[in-house]
């Protein structure tokens, strides 16, 4: 019997289902809210219940991102570490590390400035993807198809002026079928994988509706994505793909608080159990 | 339970867990539960969806 914890500031149904897991596997898994936990430099690891390692799965990136900064200083492991987080939260930063790791990933352009990034969109021309750096679900991902559109959306960011909105990131538009893959990687091992389908929408996120169709894993596939997980410093990932017509398969981004429960009603293995098992025996020995 | 917004009934499922949302079905509100000891559960409102919320 191993004990660990599950930290969580919303308790959703993958939360339930990686404690139901632990207790029918004889772990003891505690529930851990982020938002009710007082840390403070004095802390000492037994001053809470986090037991050998922590799973991190807040729904907000930075709480569950300076939770672990926390977890961390009180020298608790933690799936995924503060890193690999940091890494895989940020668009940019995952974009540059799959290209330096010879990791195929569509052209990004990063500009510092609505003007500098009107001037390189008149230089590529349409159409392109624009993206905040940090941010999930689709939210904020727009193909942008001609100057109006942009002017309009670079417009806006001056608005809303967010430290982040100076920072544009903008990203070839990938010429492929109406889905994307979503490859969960466990310790660098591809373990299960899903075509998500949008009839309607530009973007295939769960999140936004598309639908979960099951994919098998390839060689290529399980090679990219072992690599693509090594890059960003691994645990437990969701490795997102593009099936570019011309170039082939294109990792996008790599999540790292990975979200399953619309990979788990056509999976073929048990997610949970193999999240659950890969944690146990991360456990320093 | 009454829905501290509308004052309709909100149905809680008995499995529910502290951290769980529940909604309201008649005004659409969000709650957390925030202590579940036996039958007295107290909830609170839930957070709302913010910029930095996904995988
Ligand atoms: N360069 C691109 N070309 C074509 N489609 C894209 C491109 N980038 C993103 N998409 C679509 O938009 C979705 C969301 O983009 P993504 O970069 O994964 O952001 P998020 O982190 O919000 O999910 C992708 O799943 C894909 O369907
Ligand atoms: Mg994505
Ligand atoms: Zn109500």
């Amino acid at each position: 019997m191993s004990k660990f914890s599950i930290v969580f500031d919303r308790l959703r149904t993958e939360e339930k289902m990686l404690q139901k897991e632990a207790v029918e596997l004889g772990h003891e898994a505690s529930l851990i809210d982020a938002k009710i936990t007082q840390i403070n430099t004095s802390s000492q690891i037994q001053d809470f219940d986090f037991g050998n390692i922590v799973l991190e799965r807040c729904v907000s990136y930075y709480r569950g991102l300076y939770f672990t900064a926390c977890l961390e200083f009180l020298d608790i492991p933690v799936i995924n570490e503060f890193n690999v987080s940091t890494i895989c939260g940020n668009k940019l930063l995952t974009s540059m590390i799959l290209k330096k790791n010879n990791i195929p990933t569509p052209k990004t352009y990063f500009s510092f400035s609505g003007d500098a990034a009107q001037e390189n969109l008149g230089k590529i021309g349409y159409p392109v993807v624009i993206k905040p750096i940090i941010g999930s679900w689709g939210r904020n991902v727009m193909p942008l198809k001609d100057k109006d559109t942009a002017d309009a959306i670079i417009e806006q960011r001056e608005i809303t002026d967010g430290p982040l909105d100076r920072i544009f990131y903008l990203q070839e538009m990938v010429d492929r079928p109406p889905r994307d893959i979503r490859v969960i990687t466990i310790g660098d091992k591809a373990v299960t994988a899903m075509y998500r389908k949008s009839s309607d929408s530009f973007k295939t996120n769960i999140a936004l509706g598309a639908e979960p169709e099951i994919c098998d894993i390839t060689n290529e596939m399980e090679d990219l994505c072992a690599k693509a997980s090594k890059a960003v410093g691994g645990g437990i990932l969701g490795v997102d793909l593009m099936e570019d017509k011309e170039k082939g398969l294109v990792v996008h981004e790599v999540n790292n608080t990975v979200e399953f429960k619309g990979l788990v009603k056509v999976a073929n293995i048990n997610i949970p159990k193999e999240m659950i098992e890969f944690a146990v025996n991360s456990i320093r020995k | 339970m009454k829905c501290p917004e509308c004052d309709a009934d909100l149905s809680i499922p008995v499995d529910a867990a502290v951290g769980e949302i529940i909604s309201c079905g008649d005004c659409g509100a969000d709650y957390e539960i925030s202590k579940k000891d036996g039958s007295t559960i107290e909830i609170k409102e839930a957070e709302t969806v913010g910029e930095d919320w996904g995988e």
